[in-house]
């Protein structure tokens, strides 16, 4: 346990965050700040960047006090932590960027309930040194805001004709304005979620039938 | 009453931790959590009180076209008095809005009630002397992205209420302005419309009696301290 561990295993548990075990479209959690919040582009940046604030920080602190937290009261231990970190998210969002605060205003608070932070705190942090957990922890963060702004972006673009606040087409464009309203939050994250199940699909297909061509 | 107590001891795995150890880490976990949350907050709050009050500001001189200096004015006993900008305040508020030159331009008065999907809060710029809506911005709003939101992104809307007589009370049309009393509805949005419409009419239907006759408003706020190119500007006049 006290030897660092090897750069390649570190970088695999930062990785598998960003798209193998992408949270959003692989393990499909964190759906509530993922349809709530993502409207705009900028509010997709602005709840990726605080979830990753608190996922980051919990992860570091649960690794951290991994010997010291009777199981017993793990789970209320992880939330403490985690409702502290969301709440200086909170005051920071509010006094450094108001109007995007305004945007997201009771999601933030939210992020407590994000189920994808207390899974890797239960999952990964609690079992793992503190550089695993942290490198763990930023990968995750960063395939959760991909997802984010992936979403984001797309229904901006359709549902405003811009993308982070600048006009991208001509003043003929006619927004379609559903997808920025709640519908077009399960609408493009069906469509992502399904672009992501024929990406897994195609992959599996092409194995069995790399494998078949080697029996034969 | 011994024997039971031996008997669960004996029975406990060594790994199990007391009670006590466990209330320990918990009440440990939640007092630093608490120092953590109220660190945070007092580095935050004067920024977040800040940004609130230069907001309104922006707001205040953005609804009175012209002013530069603001003072948060109480109604108390009949009598329109200046507070301070942070002490709090339980009666109604209305804000004076003044020029470079200290004289009054008009009241920015705040309003809210039921739009569309949720509660319109609002703050319009109020002329007493030619006793109009001179300007509006709305503060908080919920509205439909697309057609109630137009109620500040369309400048056609928001143009309605740059002199808009308020006597007799405001109505909404739908076939363009024919009277200075007229707002034309959005297409689309005529709930929005109404919703704000309604707002101006109750909240200055409440404001009206209580305001001071026209020349008799509170005098502008003493220039600041921390503002020299305001009083230079002042000094030269």
């Amino acid at each position: 346990m006290n030897t660092p561990p090897d750069p390649g295993r570190l970088y695999r548990e930062f990785a598998k965050g960003i798209w193998k075990e992408n949270p959003v479209f692989v393990q499909v959690l964190g759906m509530c700040p993922m349809l709530a919040v993502t409207n705009s582009a900028i509010n997709a940046v602005a709840m990726g960047a605080a979830t990753a604030f608190v996922l980051i920080g919990s992860s570091f602190l649960v690794s951290l006090l991994r010997s010291f937290i009777p199981k017993q009261v793990r789970i209320s231990t992880y939330i403490i932590i985690i409702a502290t970190f969301v709440t200086v998210a909170d005051f920071t969002l509010k006094a450094a960027v108001p109007s995007v605060h305004k945007e997201l205003g009771a999601f933030i608070a939210l992020i407590v309930v994000n189920c994808l932070i207390l899974g890797r705190q239960e999952a990964f942090a609690s079992r793992n040194s503190v550089r695993l957990a942290v490198a763990d922890a930023i990968g995750m963060a960063a395939g959760f805001a991909f997802a984010l702004l992936c979403l984001g972006a797309t229904r901006e673009i359709l549902g405003s004709g811009s993308l982070f606040g600048h006009l991208l087409f001509g003043e003929h464009f006619e927004p379609w304005v559903i997808m920025v309203l709640p519908p077009g939050g399960f609408i493009m994250l069906g469509v992502i979620l399904l672009f992501f199940g024929f990406l897994r699909e195609r992959k599996i297909r092409r194995r069995t039938r790399v494998s078949e061509e080697a029996a034969s | 009453m011994t024997e039971v107590q031996l008997t669960i001891s004996a029975g406990q795995q060594p790994s199990q931790p007391s009670s006590l150890r466990l209330v320990l880490t918990l009440g440990i976990a939640g007092l630093l959590s608490g120092f953590a949350i109220a660190g945070a907050y007092q580095i935050t709050k004067p920024i977040i009180d800040a940004n609130n009050a230069r907001a309104l500001e922006a707001a205040v001189f953005k609804v009175v076209p012209g002013s530069t200096r603001m003072r948060k004015l109480a109604l108390r006993d009949g009598l329109l008095v200046p507070v301070a900008g942070d002490e709090p305040v339980t009666d109604p508020v209305v804000y004076g809005a003044y020029d470079d030159a200290g004289d009054f331009l008009g009241y920015a008065i705040e309003g809210a009630g039921s739009g569309f999907q949720d509660i319109i809060r609002l703050l319009y710029g109020y002329d007493p002397v030619r006793r109009c809506v001179i300007g509006l911005e709305i503060l908080e709003s919920r509205e439909t992205p697309g057609l109630g939101d137009k109620i500040y992104k369309d400048a056609a809307f928001q143009a309605n209420f740059e002199a808009l007589s308020v006597e007799p009370p405001i109505v909404v049309v739908k076939d363009g302005r024919d009277a200075d009393n007229e707002v034309d509805a959005i297409t689309g949005a005529t709930i929005s419309s109404l919703a704000v419409v309604k707002i101006i009419n109750t909240v200055t239907g409440a404001w009206l009696p209580d305001l001071p006759p026209p020349g008799e408003e509170p005098p502008a706020p003493p220039a600041e301290p921390d503002a020299p190119e305001q009083e230079q500007q002042g000094g030269e006049r």
